[in-house]
């Protein structure tokens, strides 16, 4: 970890990764990749290989939200289909 | 120069903890209710509710004065308020019951949320909420709520444009077979729904960081009773049961199979 601020985004990406993975399939087990994509990268110096870690974890983090937004959004099109009340 | 009077809008976005949209339902034992003891979130509806009215801002800049949540529910509802407050609401208010206490109904909430928009020094303009919840799927309480207020109304919205100057909303409803522009004076009841290739809007989600400052907004607590409402079901659930299981279908091999299964199911038929 190169420098005070490097450390505070990693800690906070972190903390918001490991937030999301809470509804995740278990079975893939999140937390655990996770914790150990973060611990094989914890002795980086080069600013540059820093950046690029941070980006994928950021890269991650929005693959992840729109999984599940797009699992919400299937249930919810599927529960409430358009015209459903319709007789015709 | 002095600013024009433009009077500014106060929003109103009641919100519910509902069942989670990925639990898998199961009837309590008693058959009196679905099992409650299961992950709980912000109804879906709700969620799109709640983010119409941050992007109404994000559209009317300084026109909005206030977007105010407000749930009806046990302690735990407060977690829900905070995620609303995390997505771009000013403050909420908790009217809290006891985690035992049942349901509220539809007619009951309707009652609390006219008590409560009556009591807002600053007037209410606009009222968004979800169509219906996921738990009892009940979508009433917009509609009761329009005719306790008698304020217009627009339900099942997709797409929604408000003009503070006018005092006016339009409004596009989705209706049987396509679509329905409404113009609403304010005040008005808007009620969110899907839209028909997308969502009304896609919720944003609410970050940590989010969720911390959240915690700084002010919740106001209050309860039925100062309210002046009760919120007694009158309605009476005799039984719940699951719905019967779908029989899996079997196939044949040939017509003369057919009819005999066609028989023993107790099919005849009369040459024509």
């Amino acid at each position: 970890m190169a420098s005070k601020a490097t450390r505070l985004r990693a800690l906070a990406l972190y903390k918001e990764l490991h937030r999301l993975g809470r509804d995740y399939e278990p079975s893939y087990d999140f937390h655990g990749k996770l914790r150990r994509l973060f611990e094989k990268n914890r002795n980086l110096t080069d600013d540059e290989e820093i950046e690029k870690a941070l980006r994928l974890g950021e890269y991650i983090k929005n693959e992840t939200l729109a999984l599940y937004s797009l699992r919400k959004y299937r249930y919810l099109k599927r529960m409430y289909p358009p015209n459903s009340t319709s007789d015709a | 120069m002095r600013p024009s009077a433009v009077r500014l809008l106060n929003i109103l976005v009641p919100i519910k903890r509902a069942v989670d949209y990925a639990v898998k339902i199961r009837v309590n034992p008693e058959q009196t209710g679905i099992d409650l003891n299961v992950k709980h979130s912000m109804n879906p509806f709700d969620e799109i509710a709640v983010e119409e009215a941050v992007r109404i801002r994000e559209r009317l800049k300084d026109a909005v004065k206030s977007i105010k949540v407000v749930t009806i529910g046990p302690p735990k509802s407060a977690e829900t308020l905070r995620t609303a407050l995390a997505m771009g609401a000013d403050s909420a208010v908790h009217v809290e019951i006891l985690e035992s206490a049942p349901a509220p109904e539809p007619l009951g909430v309707a009652k609390a949320l006219k008590a409560l928009i009556e009591r807002q020094k600053e007037g209410v303009d606009v009222v968004i909420m979800g169509k219906q919840a996921i738990d009892d799927d009940a979508g009433q309480t917009g509609q009761m709520l329009a005719g306790l207020m008698g304020w217009s109304q627009a339900t099942f919205a997709s797409k929604v444009e408000v003009d503070p100057e006018q005092k006016i909303a339009n409004i596009t409803r989705e209706i049987d077979g396509g679509l329905e522009e409404l113009r609403c004076k304010l005040p008005v009841i808007i009620t969110t729904d899907l839209r028909q290739v997308h969502l009304l809007n896609e919720p944003r989600y609410a970050s940590l960081p989010n969720i911390m400052k959240a915690k700084k907004k002010p919740v106001e607590k209050l309860t039925a009773a100062e309210l002046g409402v009760d919120l007694t079901p009158r309605l009476e659930t005799i039984k719940v049961t699951e719905p019967l299981k779908r029989v899996g279908g079997g196939k044949v091999a040939n017509v003369d199979e057919l009819l005999t299964k066609l028989k023993e199911a107790g099919v005849t038929g009369k040459r024509a």
